[in-house]
């Protein structure tokens, strides 16, 4: 099966965006809100990583990281704060975002043909060295390290953690979260905050260490998918890994086509992970969502 | 101040160990133009219960708020254990040792009994020490409770002392009890004041709010009885009589005691043959029951929480098929459910429109706003329900209101059966006299009243017939409220 | 030039080319501006039924390609048909755009799921899904273009006025916003949509509404309406079908929906503020080196503001609609 490290390798590298964002994803929902800004939150960290990528790469992360943030921001507070609707206001900021980086983009003129370096392979010694998936899985940018490095934090955070327990308890009964002295706005907001950072993160990663370079609307719905990762990994860390893994190989498959040159429409390729994700939402989306997601918080 | 003590002796007031464990200096709160409390002093003495009493809406759960810091006065000072309280939050009323217990509980139902109890905490969360930190605080009050169990899980009983060593853990003098026996079974209910009478004997203060006189009389040492957010009585329990304190709840007594009429019952209007009903998620919830109920008969369904009542008011009320059995319902069938706000009414909506909102489900074709704007006046006329015309939202008319228009469009035109939960509840005196009149009256001209009620008092004093639920059976008992407080328990008929 | 550059070289030179391409010239507004009006207002007036029932039906883009492609399908095929072939070409374009918001009722009716994803997720699959026609199956026969050959002249929606590309459009536009205020305004069925958006429990239990159906059939509903757009754009304005048909319509049309309060009258307004703002935009693109995507930006600012000054998305109750209402003495 020498066809499948390939695979393998380019569905770990595609997953990675797609795990820092349902990763982000996984906290703002689990803490009651649902950031449909998340796809707005991707192209703006993208942008940023293109803007600032050229300076050194972990100055294009950072930006990345807080142009997400400042999308969280908003969403904070419009949605959090002032109890707005979140679908509504999510999908505002969304287009907002790619509005504004599609404006941005073209008033550069000259930088369509832009270059970022991309972000090298650090091959992890011995590991890497495993048959298949060693260089699928050790041979990677430092990002996908870090990507992968958050589940388990996630998780530890989440189950571990008094602000995890807290983050829990404001996504199923804020009520009896705030009797028990937390502050639910203040978590809730952070939630989304560290979401959306993490949201831009992603955004960063998708051009300093696949693209390389930056074109209007490349999120191409990651920031969607991500969201819907979330419901297939059951609100859960590990899950939303391996939800992560199936779709960036889904979306490698383009690659992959293209580089054994099968011959199968690049079109039909390309919608693969939405199909996918249509249909293993209506077999697995179901049950164990956090008891007040999507709904208005109730202020302090 | 006239302290019965009862730990250490007599407590004179200049011992440094007599200082209020809260103090009250004429408090007061707005919500808007409402007053909700206003120039209230109080005094909670170490090692006494406090009873505060006064019917729903009279300010208690509010004042209580503000003693735990979850709202914050507009006027006035809290002193907690002698120390003044500034800029007042619950995490100050913990650290100071005050403990709330919620009417409406508050647990996280996804977590386990164990992170519950530490909710709120800083830093690292270890299980094993949450659960040792339960089992000491459970072994020390005598409080027991499955630490390893999903609140979600847990009996009412059990979430009600889980919430009672969520206080305790954080090191909690004073408990805060909101309504406690509300929820509760009667066996239940004497179990929970005696630990109340074991705990202050330790040395421990409650502030005990309730509507239920023979209650507070029975337990505490002092009385406070507030009406309309102001003190309208203050002193000691044995020092005080029933006719004293209830003058002092109600503010122009009506006369609870109407009998029921005695209407002879008709013919049957619904049967139930061995029917089963499951909950939403398919859980059955009722099962085997039979029964009938009859025209002019008001028939008052007993439980506590979880017993499986509810699902068999939604299979009365056609919400719910049955699972399976024979259930005969009438075609007029109204429905006065339990949420008000997000059952009954739409809040936005006009009281014209929440008129047309009645099974418009089962409506075709055109609505003529016309024809109900002058519908809704005429009932607006014709139920005394204060609102300024049918075209203002109903948000803007008050709870005892909001239930006259319900119970108005419900009984616009004669019905063959009346399903009600808690259709009185957070009804001042007047709007309950009201319900429970046109329930009285709809059942003497013809119809059959079922209704559940949380208050074991007022559903023995409508009621002709009363049906037990017990974890999902349904049996026939007197109206005696020890024999039906019994099977609300599942005890059996004995003794 | 940079942006910064493009905003201070000249404002009022940025300014006129917004005038010009909008509202300027009477070209500028019968065969730009009013023209571009016609899919807003016809799909905002869908997503306003949509988001009254609370279905957030964020797939309008893609609902509105499936009807382009089966009114441009239908059309290609409706040659000697006359006129008929025309109102078929458009009822296939209805039938598509609901088909495909079908999918996402069904998700949303049997498995619980978000239809904010699974819209958007169908939004995806319709863009590709059109790439993949033009470029395949329905490309033009000579193979050079990736589009479908032009739809014959029956086909097409008439023009309403000689000299400009103002078509026939408009007026199904003005009579869908109309029907569509009737039915919510007047008709049970109208009602139980507003019911069911503002309180599903209260619907289920004192309305006995089926909810579950009502917001099914109102995602359904929103979804024909967008389907229909497509279609009219294509029979209006392109008369072929290919890809980037809509430069984001589905997304303006949230806008629009918002900003009228999910008024279907008040839509036929805001669809033409949005329009103007967005061919003000491509004049400022062409005569101002400003990128039109500005526009887009812009929306989301509207929506913004609008959600943000006014805590909700639509009034639910509609007291000032029906007039009329006969003052009553408070019975006190």
């Amino acid at each position: 099966m020498s066809d499948l490290a390939p695979l393998l390798e380019a569905a770990v590298r595609t997953a990675t965006p797609l795990l820092i964002a349902s990763a982000g994803e996984t906290v703002a929902e689990r803490a009651g809100v649902i950031n449909i800004g998340l796809e707005g939150c991707v192209i703006a960290g993208a942008y940023a990583a293109f803007v600032v990528g050229t300076v050194t790469p972990t100055a294009g992360y950072g930006a990345a990281a807080a142009a997400g943030l400042a999308i969280g921001v908003l969403l904070a507070v419009f949605s959090v704060v002032f109890r707005r609707d979140q679908i509504i206001v999510g999908t505002a900021l969304t287009m907002l975002a790619l509005g504004a980086t599609g404006t941005l983009f073209r008033a550069r003129g000259d930088a369509t043909a832009l270059i970022v370096a991309t972000e090298p392979v650090t091959r992890l010694p011995i590991l890497s060295d495993i048959p298949v998936i060693g260089s699928a899985f050790f041979a990677q940018p430092v990002i996908t390290y870090v990507a992968f490095m958050l589940v388990p934090v996630l998780w530890w955070s989440l189950q571990r953690t008094h602000l995890g327990l807290s983050l829990r308890a404001v996504g199923e009964a804020p009520e009896a979260a705030r009797a028990a002295g937390i502050r639910v706005t203040l978590v809730q907001s952070g939630a989304v905050m560290f979401g959306s950072a993490l949201g831009g993160l992603a955004g960063g990663a998708l051009v300093l260490a696949q693209a390389g370079t930056f074109a209007e609307g490349m999120s191409a719905g990651r920031g969607f998918l991500a969201i819907a990762i979330v419901a297939l990994g059951r609100w859960r860390p590990a899950g939303v890994a391996i939800a992560s893994l199936v779709f960036g190989a889904a979306m490698a498959l383009q690659f992959v086509v293209q580089a054994l040159g099968w011959r199968v429409r690049y079109e039909l390729v390309l919608m693969i992970p939405y199909v996918l994700t249509l249909a293993a939402l209506g077999a697995f989306g179901r049950g164990a969502a956090p008891v007040m997601l999507g709904r208005p918080s109730v202020g302090d | 101040m006239g302290v019965r003590g009862r730990a250490n002796g007599v407590v004179s007031p200049d011992e440094s160990g007599g200082e209020p464990a809260l103090e009250l200096r004429g408090v007061a709160k707005r919500f808007g133009d409402v007053t909700a409390v206003e120039d209230v002093d109080l005094a909670v003495s170490p090692g006494s219960v406090h009873a505060l009493l006064g019917e729903n809406g009279a300010g208690k759960t509010t004042l209580m708020r503000l003693a735990y810091g979850l709202i914050r006065a507009d006027a006035g000072e809290i002193r907690l254990f002698g120390r003044q309280a500034r800029e007042h939050s619950v995490q100050q009323a913990v650290r100071a040792g005050v403990g709330m217990v919620h009417q409406h509980l508050s647990l996280v139902p996804s977590l386990t009994a164990a992170e519950n109890l530490v909710l709120g905490a800083h830093g690292i969360y270890r299980p094993r020490s949450a659960e040792a930190l339960l089992r000491a605080t459970s072994e020390s009050s005598g409080l027991r409770v499955p630490h390893d169990a999903l609140a979600r899980d847990l009996s009412v009983v059990e979430q009600q002392r889980l919430e009672i060593l969520k206080a305790l853990a954080r090191g909690a003098r004073l408990l805060i009890l909101d309504e406690p026996t509300a929820v509760l079974a009667p066996p239940d209910i004497d179990e929970l004041l005696r630990w109340i009478r074991d705990f202050v004997a330790q040395g421990g203060s409650v502030v005990l709010v309730t509507h239920k006189l023979r209650e507070a009389l029975a337990i505490a040492d002092q009385v406070t009885v507030l009406r309309r957010g102001r003190v309208t009585f203050a002193g000691t329990a044995n020092e005080s009589s029933e006719e004293e304190l209830s003058r002092a709840i109600f503010p122009d007594k009506l006369d609870n005691t109407v009998s029921a009429p005695s209407v002879a019952p008709g013919a049957s209007v619904v049967q139930a043959d061995r029917i089963n009903v499951a909950d939403a998620r398919g859980a059955q919830r009722i099962r085997g029951a039979s029964f009938q109920l009859h025209r002019g008969e008001i028939i008052g369904l007993a439980a506590i929480e979880g017993s499986g009542h509810r699902e068999l008011l939604a299979a009365l009320s056609a919400l719910r098929p049955t699972w399976s059995g024979k259930l005969l319902l009438p075609p007029r069938i109204a429905l006065i459910p339990a949420d008000r706000a997000r059952e009954a009414l739409i809040p936005e909506f006009t009281l014209a429109e929440n008129v047309a909102l009645h099974q418009v489900g089962r409506r075709r074709g055109l609505l003529d706003w016309d024809a109900l704007a002058t519908r809704t006046a005429a009932l607006l006329q014709r139920f005394a329900i204060v609102a300024p015309s049918p075209s203002v939202p109903a948000r803007t008319l008050s709870g005892g209101n909001q239930q006259r228009l319900v119970v108005a469009r419900e009984l616009e035109h004669e019905v063959d059966l009346i399903v009600a939960d808690n259709p009185t509840r957070g009804l001042d005196v007047r709007a309950t006299a009201f319900v429970q009149e046109q329930l009285r009256s709809a059942a003497a001209r013809g119809a059959a009243v079922v209704f559940h009620s949380s208050d074991l008092d007022e559903l023995l004093s409508i009621a002709t017939r009363v049906l037990v639920v017990f974890h999902g059976e349904v049996r026939e008992t007197g109206l005696d409220r020890d024999q039906v407080g019994r099977a609300m328990l599942g005890a059996s008929e004995a003794a | 030039m940079t942006l910064e550059l493009a905003l201070v070289a000249d404002l009022s030179q940025v300014l006129e080319a917004f005038w010009r391409g909008s509202l300027g010239t009477s070209s500028a507004f019968f065969s730009g501006t009013l023209v571009r009006a016609i899919p807003l207002a016809i799909l905002g007036v869908g997503i306003s039924i949509a988001f009254r029932a609370g279905v957030f039906n964020i797939g309008g883009e893609g609902q509105l390609l499936l009807g382009a492609t089966a009114g441009t399908v239908v059309g290609l095929h409706s040659a000697g048909l006359g006129p008929a072939g025309l109102v078929l070409a458009l009822l296939a374009s209805v039938a598509a755009g609901a088909l495909w918001a079908a999918i996402a009722a069904a998700l949303r009716a049997r498995f619980g799921v978000l239809e904010v994803i699974s819209t958007i997720m169908l939004n995806f699959v319709a863009v590709n899904l059109v790439s993949y026609l033009v470029r395949g199956p329905l490309q033009e026969p000579t193979r050079v273009y990736p589009q479908t050959d032009p739809i014959p002249m029956a086909a097409r929606l008439p023009r309403l006025w000689p000299e400009t590309r103002l078509h026939a459009g408009l007026i199904i536009a003005i009579a869908i916003a109309a029907a569509a205020w009737w039915f919510l305004a007047r008709t049970a069925a109208g009602f139980r949509v507003r019911a069911v958006g503002a309180s599903p429990t209260a619907s289920m239990v004192t309305g006995r509404v089926n909810v579950s159906r009502v917001t099914f059939a109102a995602l359904v509903a929103s979804g024909g309406l967008a389907g229909l757009a497509g279609g009219i754009e294509v029979s209006g304005v392109t008369y072929a079908l290919y890809e980037n048909l809509s430069p984001g319509y589905g997304f303006s049309a949230i806008a629009v929906a918002i900003l009228a309060r999910l008024h279907p009258l008040a839509v036929l307004g805001s669809a033409l503020l949005f329009a103007t703002l967005e061919t003000g935009a491509l004049g400022m693109q062409r005569d101002a080196g400003v990128p039109s995507v500005v526009a887009a930006a812009l929306e989301a600012v509207v929506i913004l503001v609008v959600v943000g000054l006014s805590g909700g998305v639509g009034d639910t109750s509609w007291r000032g609609w029906r007039g009329r209402a006969p003052r009553v003495q408070a019975t006190a």
